[in-house]
This record gives C-alpha cells, structure tokens and sequence, in this order.
C-alpha cells in the first residue's frame, strides 16, 4: 500500500504541484461517461486517464470501421466489426493501471429511452460527435440531475466544445496575476504597531538597508497622510511625488552621493500597486448579493455558508474588508525583519478565519447542521482565496436553442465580422439540420459535395430564418463545411482532446475557472473564440 | 465532380478497389485496409476556397506524405510523444526522433507512450516501438543521442522538423543548424534549401506553437527577450538572508553540499536520486528552523533541486496537435502556414492569441550581419564576456572568445576546456587594447546556444 502511494506520488508529481493533493484526491473519485469514442472522445479520455482519474465509462452502440481505426490511437485494424466502446476502452485502459474503464455497448438514445437515470451517477459527462436531438435530450436530463455536461466536435479543421453546468463554484481559482492584499491603506492594528516599533531615522545603514519595502512605504505614507490632509496620493503627479518623497528616505554617503539601497527602490517600484484601497472586488460583492448567499439553509452547498459567513465577517469584525490574506510577496530584508512582517499577516490571517468560522458555526446551527459539517481547513482555503472566489454559471442547451432565448445579440454582433468564429458555430448548427433531414452529413462522398452545398444552403437560410438572425453566412463556408465531408483530422481531434479534458478536470476538482459556454477552435488560422450562447 | 470523364472515373475506382485488398505486412499485420485514410484524404483531393493558393487536389499527396515525406521530431517527452502520435495519424510514415534522455516515473502522467516497465530505457527508442506496434506502417527511426552529437548531413534530409524541446539553449542550438543549412546564391536564399522548423513549447497550462522559415521569416533568436533569462536568487540572500523556504534550500544546494560532500568527494547532486534529495531535504529544515521559515517540503525541496516544472497531459496534447497541424499545413500545401506565433492558456477559460512574430534587422542568428561591439581600448575583456551572457539579445552561457592577432589566431577566452580556462583567465582583466585587439577587427565567439561561430566586428569608441 505504501509503495503504491510513493510511486503514484512519484508518478503524478508534475501535475500534483499544479492542483496539490485534494486536486488529485477529487479526480480519483470522479467517474466520467464519455459517450462516442471516436478520435476526439478517446483522445479528451486520454488526458483523463492519464492523469488518473478514479474510473471511465465508455458508451458507444457503433462498431469499428476501418476509418474510425485510422485517425484513432485507441482502435486497432483488428478491432473492425467489434463494438467500438469495447474496443476503445481495451487500448484506454492500458494507459494506466489506477483507472477502472467501463463500457456499454449502447447508444444513448437507446439509454434515454430505457434508462435515463443511468447517467446520474457521473461526475461529469462528455459527448462527442452527437447528433442534435440526442445532445438536447441529453443535456435535459443532465441539467435537471445537476450533473455537468461537455459537448464536443471536431468537424473538418473546426473544434467545438459546450459546457451546460448550472452553477460552478471555484474557490481556487489560481489566478495568474493577483494583486497582493497589503493593506498599508487601512493598516489594522496589529500593522499598524508593528510599523510603529521602526524609526527609520534612528537605523544604522545595514538595519535601514534591509528594511521590508511594505515598512517603506507605510512609513512614507503615514508622513504624507499627516501632511496632506489625510488624503492618499491618488494622481499620477501625486503618486510621483510621493516615489520622490520615498526617493529622499535613502540614506546619503558623506559626500551627499546616495546609498545603494536596493529595498528604497523595491519600494518606488511597488508605490503603484501598493497604494490601491483593499476594496472588495466587484465580481466577490456580486456573489454577496446572490440569493444562494442570502438564503441559507440546511441544502446550502458549503460555498455559500461560507461565503454568507465572510459576508458577515466584512460587515462586522472585517469593517467593510474580506478576512486579510496573509501572504506577502519575497523583498530584500534580513530575515528576521521579514519573518516578523510576514507572521503580522499571519497571525491577522488566522484570527481574520476564526472570526470567519463563529460566523459559519452560528449559520450551520441556525439550519440544524453540526458545527464540523465544514472545516477549519475548507473555511482557511475560503478566507485565503476570498479575493478570487468564481461562481460559473451557463445558460442550459435548451436556453440557448430555444426561439425565445436564443443570444441573438451575441451573434448578431460578432457576425458584424462574417469571418468571427462565430461563423462556424452558425455553420455547426446548420450542419446539424442537414442531419436531421437527410440522415448523414454533407459532403462525405465525393459525388456528393456539389450538390450538398446547395442542401446545405438551404438549411443555413432556414436556421437563420427560424431564429431571425439577420446575419450573412459567406458561401465559401459552406463550400467548406461540404468540403469536410464530416472528416475528423486526429490534429484537430487531438487539439480538442487537450482543451476539454482539462475543462473536465476545473469541473471535477474545482480549481480554476472553466470556459463559459462555448469555445471554437480553428485549425486553419489557429485562433479560437469563446462565446455565451 | 459528376462530371468527371470516363478513364479518371475509372483509375478513381482502380486506386479504391487497390485499397481495399489487404497488404500482408510480413508479421501478419494489415498495413493498409479501407477507409484508413478517408479522414485526411478529403484534404488532399478536394478543392476548397480555403486552401493555400499554391495547392492542387490529388491522390499522389497522400503517397508523398507516406513514402517519400521525412519528419524530424525533435524529443521524445511530453511533447514529442504526442507529435509521433499525431504525424503518425496525419499520413507521414517515415519519422525520426531524437532524445537524450531516459524515462523517469515523473514522466508517466503525460509521456503516454511509456510504462512504469520501460522506466530507466531510452525515450527514443521507447518511442519510437509503440508507435512502430501501434501504427501499422509507421517507421519511426529513434536516436538515442543529443541534437548536437548529429551533424548537417543527418539534418539535411529532413523536410520538417518539428521540436518539442524543454530548452531554450537547445531550441537555439537546432535553429542555428538549420540557418546554417540555408543556401545563398549571389545573396538570394535558394527556397529549397529551407527546412522549415515547428517549435512547441509547454509550461503548466501556458504553451505556445510556432512556425520558423529559417531565412524567411522571425528565428529563435528575433525573438529571444520573449523568453526572458531565468532568474536566480542572489547570493546575500543564499548565504545570508534566507526568507522563503526555496531560499535555505538553495542554500544547501549551493553552499553546504559542496562543504560537506555528504556521499563523497566529487559525487555531484543527482536531483534524480532520492538519497541525495533527503539528505538536501533534512539539511534545508535545519537551515529554515534556524531563521525560523516554515514551509520546506520533500516536494519543495526537489522542485528547487532539479528546477522543476509542473506539467500535464491537457497542455502538451493542444501544442503538440497544434505543431502537428502546421506540420501537415506545409507538407501538403493544403493551407496556408500559421503565420507565426500562438500562445495559449487555459488558466482561466481558455485563451489563444495569435500573432506575426518579426525578424530583428540585427538578429545575432539570422540577420548575416556581424553585429558591432562597441567599446574603448580600455575596456576590460570582462566586460564584453559579461555582455554577451547577460544581454537579452544574446544570452550566451560560455562563449569562447577567439581573434585574429597579429596574423595570428588568439583565443582570447574559454571556459570549456579547465587547462585553457586557466591559461585565459588573466586576458579577462587585461583591457582590448593591451590584447591587441584593433578597431573594426572580427571576432568569432563560440557558445552552445549556436552551431556555429558568431562573428562580431569590434568598434572602438574614444
């Protein structure tokens, strides 16, 4: 037992210091359904099985032909004729040994029919290559039992992904470039005497030349707000100023040539940033505001106790500020002066959480839920990451192909350029009626891609016409999409297999932020769009 | 097409009916059967208003991609296995990958064509099996080898290369051969002796995907402050000022370990040895407790070590299948090329950005142009040496300094070889003019991030 957990520690190590050990805990009990294993389904199972996740199922009702075996890493030529869930979940399954895979050689019509409660005990379900009616179907029944769903496509050099989850919460959302949370405008009290117990005048040059940049600054600022009406520089003429007033703090060799004070000027540079007002960020207030936030009860996913609980705290202990992060980034100092401003943060970080945590007991209480329903460990990951908290929400399939709530907006102004990626959504959706009413795909034959423009054509006018879009589809793409003739290049495949596959896992493990809802890969250009629809 | 004549018609149906009986493959194994192709197919023998303006539908493409068309991946790790995977799928069966290294357990999570059997085998070779087994057809040729142990006749023969290296010296190193490979008549690049060149490069979830024309279009090296030089901590900080964890495992690494030698004389770190990283681990705690740091994990501590990036299967999937796709673009001329740089990130939703990456007039790789030194007679040699590592533009790792003296050729520094090192050293504080080194004379620098010698031309200011 041991062993195995050294050497999967070993093994997932790269991707462990990208989503840490609850990261990989939550993917290996997450069970995902892929249905289709085409090239695009086994390659996003791939970059699922890969990484470990706890199992697969596969459901597929084809057999494997001899196309499917020539852009498919996962089917063998002697594997034609056999069910293709089968056959795919062998060659899957190989990759490694932790993951359980599963099939059902069935398709998801036949599953909707009998037994729709089958897909119910999956964390997230992924279809490719499904067909209109059988991805609303299913997408139906997916939103009502809460479970996500991914669409996927690859058509031609074109790449399509969905996602329909009604309500995603993030609370590490990692985000690339964060502003630290300093607080040297409101310093709270335990800052406040900390900058206190330094007289920058009174140092010797080795104690003044190591002196944490924050203590600079806040030293600085102090001055400032004494001289000027306890107003903070705001303008770039103040804001300057003020980087000059810091500038005169260096010390001065005898004959008046400045010290080389590497801290001094850490300090300018920061001045910017530094000086911000700790405000609660838009996005943090506009979940304060939900009705999930304000309406607690004994359902609540703990998200919401906790974010009504810190809501509470910014009332009250907090005096309109989230709980204080407690991290400060690296500064030259000697290491004791920057231990003892590093652990000011901490302490006030800890206290800042246990404030947090009376305000989650009481709401826990007040529904009938015991106290240790949430952690102390899950309520400190909630306050260090209060500044970045996301709520994903998208709109359901049947939203966004109902006549009454399509986004027209949406796709009526990026079509203002006819060559936006929202060109080949359009052309996606029109593909989709010529399935409808020809039972196969445009082009696939050579004969056929003369005369299927022209089909094609009509079912471009007759989508536009049924939504009212008023928008131009140019005819070479619908030379082009008869030109694809339904082909899935593995590149393209292989691409899409890469991008939803970590969007599952943002799904499965809740840290960072998913793609909201829809995305367009193009091979030709290689750009990419995202669009809410 | 319905009006296609009659014999067209007819060698149409010949060449389907060829497809579809079985090739025995000597072992038994099908190599063709019918439909194999059919996705790529429609990209190669139909027309379409997208296509490059150079392109013609025909059935001799696929032929060419699969007998004649020589790709060369260049690594066999979480891009390259992927790549090989890709190509093989898009039509070309006739590869070879170069890799120096072999497989680590680390590498499991996204190196798909390795097991935890084949851990401590060379990834070429590894590689290039599973594909050979998996793909009937395919030949993959592996090269056990580093880029530099392989010289301009192996690379000549390649139509694309495609990299899928984890360093910047050697992504350098591979655009300074193929630009030595260009053929210039009467100062015209001869278009046939570009190889064009794919670079993928990963990061966690950040990865980008490139095209290089090598003579035509930005190198490696125009755009090198892209990639900007790696930052240390510094030594103060080592030796006496730890504040982060990181800090007092640098300082076990750089300072105790060659103190102490804990496994003996001349026995250097192996970050890839866990005896070595516990015992790095143990003193780093000792270190942080100390001054009173917490935070120094095992996982940390090997992280510092071996400089660790995180890595995932997802990323290295889309920029290999990225570099897969221009690969395909430019062997078939079905459509025009990237032109030239995608980045792309999926933080936070997922994000691409596409854009024309722009040669530097003055490019130290592909401009042809010696660049000037500017300096005083006075000047130490020092200086230029620290110039050229630490300039953006060159960031040169041990550049070897040789001049033509007195009719004479001096080497004037190199750090290499130890017994030169010695001999040179004194030049370093010796100014130019005290070297004999004149106004507008050449100098050839040699490092590992080129091929070949840069020529500089010395330019004295007063």
């Amino acid at each position: 037992m041991a062993a195995t957990k050294a050497s999967k520690e070993q093994k997932y190590d790269r991707q462990l210091r990208l989503w840490g050990d609850h990261g990989q805990e939550s993917l290996e009990n997450a069970h995902v359904c892929l249905i289709n294993a085409t090239a695009t389904g086994t390659e996003i199972l791939k970059n699922l099985v890969l990484p470990g996740i706890g199992a697969f199922t596969i459901v597929d009702g084809h057999t494997v032909s001899g196309e499917d075996v020539g852009n498919n890493f996962f089917l063998s030529n002697n594997s034609i004729g056999k069910n293709r869930a089968q056959a795919a979940t062998e060659l899957l399954q190989e990759l490694n040994s932790d993951v359980s895979g599963n099939f059902v050689e069935e398709s998801p019509d036949k599953l909707l029919d009998n037994d729709p409660e089958f897909f119910h005990r999956f964390t997230i379900v992924i279809g490719v290559q499904l067909p209109e009616s059988t991805c609303l179907r299913l997408g139906s029944v997916l939103w009502s039992a809460s479970v996500p769903f991914l669409v996927c496509k690859s058509y031609g050099l074109i790449g399509y992904m969905r996602l329909a989850v009604q309500e995603h919460t993030v609370i590490e959302s990692h985000p690339d470039n964060a502003l630290e949370d300093l607080r040297l405008y409101q310093p709270f009290a335990e800052f406040k005497n900390h900058i206190q117990s330094y007289d920058l005048d009174s140092m010797d040059k080795k104690d003044h030349s190591h002196t944490p940049w924050i203590i600079i600054v806040a030293k600085h600022l102090e001055k400032w707000l004494s001289e000027h009406n306890c107003q903070p520089p705001k303008t770039y003429k103040e804001k300057e100023a003020f980087r000059q007033f810091i500038r005169e703090g260096i010390l001065k060799k005898e004959n008046g040539v400045p010290e080389d004070e590497e801290n001094f000027e850490e300090a300018i540079k920061n001045v910017n940033t530094a000086l911000n007002p700790t405000k609660i960020p838009s996005a943090v207030e506009d979940l304060f505001n939900c009705e999930q936030c304000n309406n607690i009860t004994s359902q609540s996913p703990s998200f919401w106790v906790m974010l009504q609980a810190v809501k509470e705290f910014a009332l009250k202990e907090g005096n309109g500020s989230l709980p204080v992060r407690g991290t400060i980034p690296d500064m030259i100092a000697d290491s004791q002066k920057f231990i003892n401003l590093q652990n000011v943060y901490r302490e006030k970080a800890m206290q800042d959480a246990a404030a947090v945590s009376k305000h989650v007991e009481r709401l826990l209480q007040s529904v009938g839920k015991p106290p240790e329903s949430i952690s102390e460990k899950d309520i400190k990951l909630f306050c260090k990451n209060a500044f970045f908290l996301r709520v994903v929400r998208c709109r359901s399939l049947a939203e966004e192909y109902s006549v009454d709530s399509v986004n027209k907006d949406e796709i009526t102004s990026s079509m203002d350029n006819p060559d936006s990626e929202m060109v080949f959504y359009l052309m996606f959706r029109a593909v989709d009626r010529f399935y409808q009413q020809h039972s196969r795909y445009p082009g696939v034959y050579n004969y056929q891609v003369e005369d299927d423009i022209s089909k094609l054509k009509l079912c471009v006018n007759s989508l536009l016409q049924e939504y009212s879009l008023n928008v131009n589809i140019k005819d070479d793409y619908i030379h082009e999409f008869c030109r694809y003739g339904a082909a899935e290049p593995h590149t393209v495949a292989a691409f899409l297999g890469g991008s939803a596959a970590q969007e599952a896992i943002k799904i499965i493990s809740h840290q960072f932020v998913p793609f909201n809802n829809t995305f367009i890969y193009n091979a030709m250009s290689q750009t990419s769009a995202t669009l809410q629809l | 097409m319905a009006d296609t004549d009659e014999p067209e018609k007819k060698r149409r149906r010949v060449v389907e009916l060829a497809e579809k009986m079985v090739v025995d493959g000597g072992s038994g194994r099908t190599c063709e059967w019918e439909g194999r192709w059919n996705h790529i197919k429609k990209f190669l023998e139909r027309s379409g208003p997208f296509t490059h303006p150079d392109f013609e539908p025909s059935t001799e493409s696929l032929q060419f991609m699969l007998e004649t068309c020589k790709i060369l991946v260049i690594g066999a790790g979480g891009l390259g296995c992927e790549l090989l995977k890709d190509l093989a799928l898009s039509g070309f069966h006739n590869i070879h990958v170069v890799d120096m290294d072999t497989i680590d357990l680390s590498n499991l999570n996204r190196q798909f064509l390795f097991r935890p059997k084949d851990v401590g085998r060379p990834k070429a070779d590894v590689a290039a099996d599973f594909i050979n087994s998996r793909i009937p057809g395919c030949c993959v040729v592996p090269h056990f080898k580093k880029i530099q142990d392989l010289d301009e006749t192996f690379y000549r023969q390649f139509h694309i290369i495609v990299c899928g290296l984890d360093s910047i010296v050697a992504r350098r190193w591979m655009n300074g051969m193929l630009l030595s490979l260009l053929v210039y008549e009467d100062g015209v690049l001869d278009p046939g002796s570009i190889i064009p060149l794919i670079d993928g490069g990963t990061e966690g979830f950040k990865g980008n995907a490139r095209v290089i024309l090598p003579g035509m279009t930005a190198c490696i090296d125009c755009t090198l402050e892209l990639y900007p030089p790696q930052i240390n901590f510094p030594m103060c900080t080592i030796a006496s000022m730890p504040r982060l964890p990181e800090h007092c495992i640098e300082y076990v690494r750089v300072l105790l370990w060659p103190k102490e030698k804990p496994f003996g004389d001349g026995v250097i770190l192996d970050g890839d040895d866990p005896e070595h990283i516990q015992w790095v681990y143990q003193r780093s705690l000792e270190r942080a407790a100390d001054f009173h740091i917490t935070g120094v994990t095992y996982r940390l501590t090997q992280g510092v070590v071996k400089r660790i990036i995180p890595a995932v299967a997802s990323t290295n999937a889309v920029i290999a299948a990225a570099c897969a796709t221009e690969v395909f673009k430019i062997a078939s001329s079905a459509y025009i090329p990237l032109n030239n740089y995608m980045v792309f990130n999926d933080v936070d939703g997922l994000y691409t950005y596409t854009f024309e990456a722009e040669r530097k007039e003055n490019c130290s790789a592909c401009s042809q142009v010696p660049l000037d030194l500017h300096y005083s007679p006075s000047s130490k040699l020092q200086e230029m040496l620290d110039y050229l590592t630490e300039s953006a533009s060159l960031q040169m790792k041990s550049p070897a300094i040789t001049a033509t003296v007195e009719g004479k050729n001096k080497t004037l520094y190199l750090q290499s070889v130890a017994s030169i090192e010695e001999r040179t050293r004194p030049n370093l504080s010796k100014t130019l003019k005290e070297l004999g080194l004149t106004d507008g004379q050449e100098l050839a620098v040699a490092d590992v991030t080129t091929p070949q010698t840069m020529l500089f031309r010395l330019r004295f200011t007063s």
